[in-house]
């Protein structure tokens, strides 16, 4: 006779309850108004997940999520590498950033950024202090700017936001990319200097390719806790976003719980897509630990047919 | 190929070298003993500048490593110009060491393809070649996970072959070894000796250093204690201190 486990049975029994109960809530109460999440939030109109300034807010949501993290994700793999060198001003540089952005509150930020504009009235490309430059010699009004555009327009909305969210973002993946490339037995890296590679070439072709083992599962988790925090651009303000757009309707329709049920399913489906691409892109470089099914199973001795 | 001239190391305040001289000719296989803590794997790490020395000058095939001697002064090389002088250096480490991110073949093939830039096609014949000699033609597109230790120090081998080292200097390379595996990697090295490729090779092995061999330097405290023919230190050590040494090992 096998062990029994009755604490387990009772277990599922509770669970089982529960999620009765749930279901029995969400098809009998009116209150959620699946029509109006689903099917029309008026005559001739989409339900409120479909209506055109949500999937235009959606729009926006998807592209501060990947604009900001693909800055994010770029910038802090520099700053990691600044925090790693032995130039003691590159490191110390690094470590400020880092304390910087990763003490301001992001929503902090957001405000302060779409604020920023009120610095300058020109921002633009060309020889740093050309008018100071120019009164040392005699000149006023020298202007060595080669590009510029007016603050207030670069620095309104989305750029704001974005650059805001990126920024912040850039000093938790410098943390998440050291604890990466310190993750590498220094033997990798010595072992490829003794073969002769440079250190660029160390980096990029022995220690970042296992580094990333290590980076991308929080780098997954930073994604999609990015997904959400694209909300709080909606205080720079940015009206380019699906959760102001989705408030903007229940303010005006009166209607509020179904409109948060239908930001719920949307977060919901954003993250459930992220999180395929997640587990796909750790396949790829689980390869050559038996981290994978697959090349587990694989029998030792036999040629695969994948390089 | 090598000589080493009065070379000094220090971590901190430690003094791990005090002052190592050595020789060896194109095609000597030259085996280092001693104890652990006694600077031997330091020396060899010294000689392709994966250290930097504190005082001496090592000199392989005529190159001074790591300096360039001008006007009577010693001028630090870049870290491209160590590169390129590593180039013709092959090192083995106790610890394989192998990038587990690659096959196999990809192993052998990095170096190559990457530093030397030689044409992929080229390099590939020329890794499989080397992968068949040390008996591993049928692995390459294995990672080094699925291999055993001796399989892996193998690749090892034959990944830092593949840049045709003018010398290969051996680090432990069969310490971390199960002993059952320890006679198909010291083979491999017997081979290379047969071929007259000079080889410097920190070892616990003494019947390799004995057999292989043409020269033995057993160090201790940071300076070499004795040197000789290895039969003859081995079989008939003169200081005491190699004495107590090898009536441990043997």
């Amino acid at each position: 006779m096998p062990v029994r486990h009755p604490g387990r049975w009772a277990a599922i029994a509770v669970l089982a309850v529960l999620a009765a109960m749930f279901l029995h809530l969400l098809l009998t109460n009116d209150r959620f108004n699946w029509r109006f999440i689903f099917v029309s939030i008026g005559d001739g109109k989409r339900g409120v997940m479909f209506t055109g300034p949500v999937l235009e807010g959606l729009r926006g949501t998807l592209l501060l999520t990947v604009s900001s993290m693909v800055i994010g994700v770029a910038l802090g793999v520099v700053i990691a590498i600044m925090r790693l060198s032995p130039n003691p001003v590159l490191s110390w540089v690094a470590w400020l950033y880092t304390w910087v952005f990763r003490a301001v509150p992001r929503l902090v930020l957001a405000i302060l950024f779409g604020n920023l504009g009120i610095l300058w009235d020109r921002i633009g490309f060309g020889v740093p202090f050309d008018e100071q430059l120019g009164r040392l010699f005699g000149v006023s009004d020298l202007n060595l700017q080669f590009y510029s555009i007016k603050a207030t327009d670069l620095l309104s909305g989305f750029v704001a936001g974005m650059l805001a969210l990126a920024l912040s973002e850039a000093a938790y993946m410098a943390e998440i990319v050291r604890a990466g490339i310190q993750s590498v037995d220094p033997g990798q890296a010595e072992a490829a200097s003794a073969l002769g590679l440079s250190r660029g070439q160390v980096l990029r072709r022995i220690v970042l390719p296992q580094a990333m083992r290590v980076i991308v599962p929080p780098t997954g988790n930073e994604t999609i806790a990015m997904v959400k925090d694209t909300s709080l651009v909606a205080f720079v303000p940015v009206t380019f976003e699906l959760f102001f757009q989705l408030q903007a309707i229940s303010s005006r329709t009166f209607i509020v719980l179904p409109v948060l049920i239908a930001a719920c399913l949307w977060y919901l489906i954003i993250c459930s897509v992220l999180m395929i691409a997640q587990y796909f892109v750790e396949r790829h470089f689980g390869k050559g630990y038996g981290a994978t099914r697959r090349s587990r199973k694989r029998p030792v001795g036999v040629e695969g047919a994948t390089p | 190929m090598v000589r080493a001239e009065n070379v000094h190391k220090s971590f901190g305040h430690l003094e791990v070298l005090k002052g190592v001289d050595l020789e060896v000719r194109a095609g000597e296989v030259c085996c280092v003993l001693g104890p652990s803590g006694s600077g031997k794997s330091t020396f060899l790490r010294c000689i392709n500048h994966l250290e930097k020395v504190n005082a001496g000058k090592i000199f392989v095939d005529g190159d001074l490593m790591g300096y360039r001697e001008r006007g009577g002064k010693l001028h630090e090389l870049r870290e491209k110009e160590v590169a390129a002088q590593r180039r013709s250096i092959g090192m083995v480490f106790q610890r394989f060491n192998l990038f587990p991110h690659m096959t196999v073949l990809q192993n052998v093939m990095e170096a190559p393809c990457r530093v030397k830039r030689e044409s992929k096609s080229e390099v590939r014949e020329r890794a499989l070649a080397l992968l068949d000699r040390v008996g591993l033609g049928a692995k390459v597109e294995n990672y080094p996970g699925q291999l055993s230790g001796g399989q892996q120090q193998r690749v090892a081998i034959a990944r830092a072959l593949a840049m045709r080292p003018k010398l290969m200097l051996f680090d432990e390379p069969t310490s971390a070894l199960d002993p059952e595996l320890v006679g198909e990697v010291l083979d491999v090295m017997k081979d290379l000796a047969r071929d007259g490729m000079t080889m410097i090779v920190v070892t616990h092995e003494i019947g390799f250093a004995r057999e292989v061999g043409d020269s033995l330097i057993f160090m201790d405290g940071g300076v070499v204690v004795e040197q000789g023919a290895p039969r003859e230190v081995i079989g008939n050590p003169r200081h005491e201190r190699t004495r107590a040494f090898l009536s441990k090992v043997l």
